[in-house]
């Protein structure tokens, strides 16, 4: 009971931050330079459809007025129409929203796997062989562009050897699905593996020579449950927090990855439509990711809660 | 003729790296930066040929003795154009961070010191900002902006500032009640004194720590920008704009896109050495 009006309280506070938030999204608009009217209705619109776009959009109405239709329509859920694709905004999301969850999730899960043990063996073996091979590993995973590292990929598995689809979506079934996943999740898994292993290496080093470790030590359990107990336990409480803010960067890394692969999620859709200066979907996308980020920060205190008993409700 | 004095010895010993700051990783990283550094500054006398000169019957011939990194679909001298494309990239990185670091310290020292509406104010957009993935605010203001090089530094440095302002601001609370500083107050120094003399010495090497690391995101940031249309445009050479360049080509012209994309990760490693010895040296310093 105490843990739901924790959460209840997180999503009030969450709220402000979401109002400025629309009110940036609305005024990225009217801050690109010229008339958003001419912007929406493309460079060589006649006046006359100018004109037209213009009381469309409710351009000429006064600016707060707009906010307000703005926002009652983000509300209700209508985030316009797309110039370039003629369709829904909303439309169009929906049928890319699941490819970037799944992308951001498998990329989320495999730096986990790798960080896990490869960021423990790091700590335990602080200073010897495998904390220096790790350590430089990590280097250099990090000092890797992605785009780079997922082209080098494409030409090593799709075009030398056709052992995967290079890049593209094959959506006949969930195991095509999957196979098209493997190359990007891996890619962007990278730098999330390698920031975690930092950051649980640290930890591992701290914890190992806390007095509790000891004392659970002496106390006689067995080292496995030393481990999975105390020093693992505890070290995750800060990776938690780091993999949140790996999320939000991994969203934002969509944006590459999708188009590096052709993946049709949000991230190639954020690309195609500043390309084709579609503005109603880069502004949907913008505000998109922010709730994306403030639902998995708030999901990510959720966890936290579980995992650190001392955290105040 | 300079007398010789003791003094003058110490003081040199005093500014030599100690033994131990000296590993194989600190001396890769100062090569690997070395090398970056002269790429930068002699790039016409190191590359042989014109970065942006197009020959048509040289078009996308393999790596050789002559064209070390290959042509691309133009005939131009990729490794020409890698090391034309150093400078950009080096300064991506340099003033990418230099500017935030400068302006952001600034901001987290007055926001902390004095508190009140000012701190309020910085906290509530560092919330906002933390509401949008890194990568796509840098995206939003180069929509709003307009592609190209001076936008991307504009975005980079609207959007590095608040990681040093946090970072400051909550060193500087720690050290805000400190005994030296009470010190300082009593003897009657004045705001300024106290920030420039006793505060900022003691917080700005938690900041020039994350600028090292934040230099390699910076140049990586430019680079995927460039490399997505939205940074540095072509033909000016710039890693990430030739390897977008490179990617039509990849299945029969892999050169195109494997040497730029090479020669970033390892700028990127050399940066990153160069900054873990930083840490290393300032943190035992610090003790």
């Amino acid at each position: 009971m105490r843990r739901l009006n924790y959460i209840l309280k997180r999503l009030l506070q969450m709220l402000p931050v979401l109002l400025v938030v629309t009110i940036m999204t609305f005024l990225m608009i009217h801050l690109i330079p010229g008339d958003p009217a001419r912007i929406m209705a493309g460079e060589k619109a006649r006046p006359d459809a100018v004109e037209a776009m213009r009381v469309k959009l409710g351009l000429n109405k006064p600016l707060w007025e707009q906010y307000g239709i703005y926002l009652k329509n983000l509300l209700t859920l209508d985030l316009g129409t797309s110039m370039k694709f003629s369709r829904p905004v909303v439309e169009m999301i929906r049928e890319r929203l699941p490819v970037t969850v799944a992308l951001t999730l498998f990329s989320t899960f495999l730096g986990l796997l790798f960080a896990l043990p490869l960021g423990y063996l790091a700590g335990i073996q602080k200073d010897r062989m495998a904390d220096h091979a790790i350590r430089i590993s990590t280097l250099i995973a990090i000092a890797m562009p992605s785009f780079w590292v997922g082209l080098l990929l494409m030409i090593l598995f799709s075009v030398n050897h056709r052992w995967l689809p290079a890049g593209g979506w094959d959506n006949t079934n969930l195991f095509t699905e999957f196979k098209c996943l493997i190359l990007p999740a891996f890619t962007q898994s990278l730098m999330t593996a390698a920031i975690l292993i930092r950051d649980m290496r640290n930890s591992v080093v701290d914890i190992i020579r806390q007095d509790y470790v000891d004392f659970a030590k002496s106390k006689g359990l067995s080292a496995g449950a030393v481990r999975r107990r105390h020093i693992i336990r505890n070290s995750m409480v800060s990776t938690v927090t780091l993999l949140s803010m790996r999320m939000a960067a991994l969203l934002g890394g969509s944006v590459i990855i999708e188009t590096v692969f052709a993946l049709p999620g949000i991230g190639k859709l954020t690309y195609d439509a500043i390309s084709a200066r579609d503005y109603t979907v880069v502004q949907s996308v913008v505000f998109l990711f922010a709730l994306l980020v403030l639902v998995v920060t708030l999901l990510t205190d959720i966890l936290y809660s579980f995992l650190d008993p001392r955290v105040e409700f | 003729m300079k007398r010789y004095h003791p003094a003058d010895e110490t003081r040199a010993r005093k500014h030599r790296l100690p033994a131990w700051a000296v590993t194989p990783t600190f001396i890769l990283g100062v090569v690997i930066v070395v090398i970056a550094l002269i790429l930068a500054i002699f790039p016409a006398q190191i590359a042989p040929y014109d970065p942006t000169e197009v020959v048509i019957t040289a078009r996308t011939k393999a790596p050789s003795p002559e064209h070390l990194f290959g042509t691309d679909n133009y005939g131009r001298d990729i490794f020409s154009r890698v090391v034309w494309g150093t400078r950009i990239d080096l300064s991506i990185g340099f003033f990418g961070v230099l500017i935030p670091l400068i302006v952001g310290s600034i901001i987290g020292l007055l926001a902390a010191w004095y508190g009140g509406w000012l701190d309020s104010l910085l906290m509530r957009i560092s919330e906002i900002m933390m509401a949008f993935p890194f990568t796509i605010l840098v995206i939003a203001i180069i929509t709003i902006l307009g592609t190209g090089t001076i936008n991307l530094f504009i975005a980079l440095w609207l959007v590095g500032w608040m990681s040093y302002a946090r970072l400051v601001r909550a060193e500087v609370l720690t050290l805000k009640n400190s005994e030296f500083i009470e010190a300082a107050r009593v003897a009657g120094f004045s705001n300024a004194r106290i920030l420039l003399r006793h505060v900022l010495p003691n917080v700005i090497s938690s900041s020039i720590v994350f600028a090292a690391s934040d230099m390699v995101m910076c140049m990586l940031t430019g680079a995927s920008m460039s490399f997505l249309g939205l940074g540095v445009q072509p033909p000016t050479p710039e890693w990430g704009a030739i390897l977008n360049e490179g990617r039509t080509y990849i299945t029969y012209a892999s050169w195109m896109t494997f040497f730029p994309g090479l020669v970033l990760a390892i700028t990127g490693v050399g940066l990153s050495l160069l900054g873990d010895s930083l840490t290393d040296i300032l943190r035992r310093k610090g003790r």
